[in-house]
């Protein structure tokens, strides 16, 4: 497996991990009750894990003395491999919970998949972390149900957040070199096999939601590329401003 | 010179005397995350492998801190801590004494980990009644959801089946 390859793979699954544990991190204090700030926060730590898992790897194959926390505390935006859909801000509490489900509906099948990966290590990552990614798709589809299903304004909401976040799930799905490669050597999977499975769950949790899916054809797409929406220089901002100030600090 | 070392029994009854830092009713061994000690003859040094309950606990590098301590207090010098992921932690591999000690401490201990959350009605730790109900998948940490007792009236935490 040629190194750059493999490097940028798993990059795009640390990101994705870090990006979204980052921003549901920011609603740490902030939560509408309690008990959801703390199981926000809970889904943050889990993520934070599974970031640790996919960088650190990332940092041992490119093999050039960076470590999960150079990778992540010292690459500049367009240096980052997730998708656009994990950057886009919480918004109010319909967009957090519907980022989240479209997030875990493929992130769960994406975990699946990779537990039967030809390399022994992301096989292993994606076994420890497909247990949590189900707990989160369940109560991210929880919500969805209850929120939809709930008052007009909730479901208005809702139905709002559904519609916006929708152009950034295709990216989802998009094929590219760096996927085909990994595919062919049995490391990676294939992804738009994943699309079939995550609009069968996202049908049948928005029928029961009363939500409609959107019907939008037109995707937005470049994160995996490292083009990004002006939103993530912020998020990075404020998350690497201790390491860019105090370079190399410590607790 | 001939080198004598402790037994590997003799390093799990000391690593069980290691509390958990979150749930500290229970130790490391009861939850399950030691998963071996061996002696390893062509290293010439013990093996001790954790494993993480859930990706990011924070607790785990606590934990690596207080193995490390423990050896040396008891003089083992040549050791190795390894972190290993798979086969994934499970909390059935709590053992039976663990889930006592965590009902006693006011938290209902997790049912088979194939049984979903939904069907796995813990007891109230407080009063034994069986008529609960889940208020929030998570607790204070992320291995816990968050109950009520429908016949006492009292909140619980109940460790997930994972
Ligand atoms: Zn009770």
């Amino acid at each position: 497996m040629p190194v750059p390859v493999l490097f940028e793979y798993l990059l795009r699954l640390g990101d994705n991990c870090l990006i979204l544990s980052q921003r549901l991190s920011e609603w740490c204090g902030h939560g509408p009750v309690l008990e959801e700030d703390i199981a926000l926060t809970n889904v943050a730590l889990d993520l934070l894990g599974h970031a640790r898992f996919w960088l650190s790897y990332a940092g041992e194959v490119e093999d050039e003395g960076r470590d999960e926390d150079k990778l992540a505390f010292l690459r500049d935006a367009g240096e980052f491999r997730n998708v656009l859909l994990v950057e886009q801000p919480n918004g109010d509490y319909a967009m957090t919970i519907t980022r989240q489900f479209y997030f875990d509906t493929w992130h769960f099948h994406l975990l699946k998949e990779l537990q039967a990966s030809s390399d022994l290590r992301v096989s292993e990552i994606a076994q420890k972390a497909v247990k949590e990614a189900t707990y989160h798709l369940e109560r991210s589809t929880d919500w969805v149900i209850r929120l939809g299903d709930g008052t007009d304004e909730s479901h208005a909401r809702m139905q709002r957040a559904a519609d916006d976040l929708w152009q950034y799930t295709g990216e989802l799905f998009e094929t590219d070199e760096v996927d085909r490669e990994m595919l062919a050597s049995g490391l990676g999977v294939d992804l738009e096999k994943l699309q079939p499975p995550w609009m069968e769950h996202v049908q049948k949790t928005f029928a029961e939601a009363t939500l409609t899916v959107p019907p939008g054809k037109w995707m937005q797409r470049g994160g995996k590329r490292g083009i990004h929406t002006e939103r993530l220089g912020y998020l990075l901002a404020e998350m690497q401003f201790l390491q860019r100030a105090y370079l190399g600090a410590q607790w | 010179m001939v080198a004598t070392h402790p037994t590997t029994n003799e390093i799990w009854s000391w690593l069980d005397e290691i509390a958990d830092p979150e749930i500290p009713v229970l130790s490391i061994t009861d939850l399950g995350i030691v998963r071996e000690v061996e002696w390893d003859d062509i290293a010439n040094e013990f093996r001790v492998v954790i494993t993480p309950t859930y990706s990011g606990c924070p607790a785990l590098d606590a934990i690596a801190d207080e193995i490390r301590r423990c050896m040396r207090e008891h003089n083992v010098e040549r050791f190795r801590l390894t972190t290993q992921l798979a086969p994934p932690w499970t909390t059935d591999w709590m053992s039976d004494r663990a889930k006592q000690r965590l009902q006693e401490y006011g938290i209902a201990p997790p049912a088979h980990s194939l049984i979903q959350i939904e069907a796995a009605h813990p007891v109230c730790p407080q009063c034994g009644s069986s008529d609960t109900k889940l208020v929030s998948r998570f607790g204070s940490t992320p291995c816990k959801a968050l109950y009520t007792c429908s016949s006492c009236l009292e909140p619980f935490d109940a460790f997930k089946p994972h």
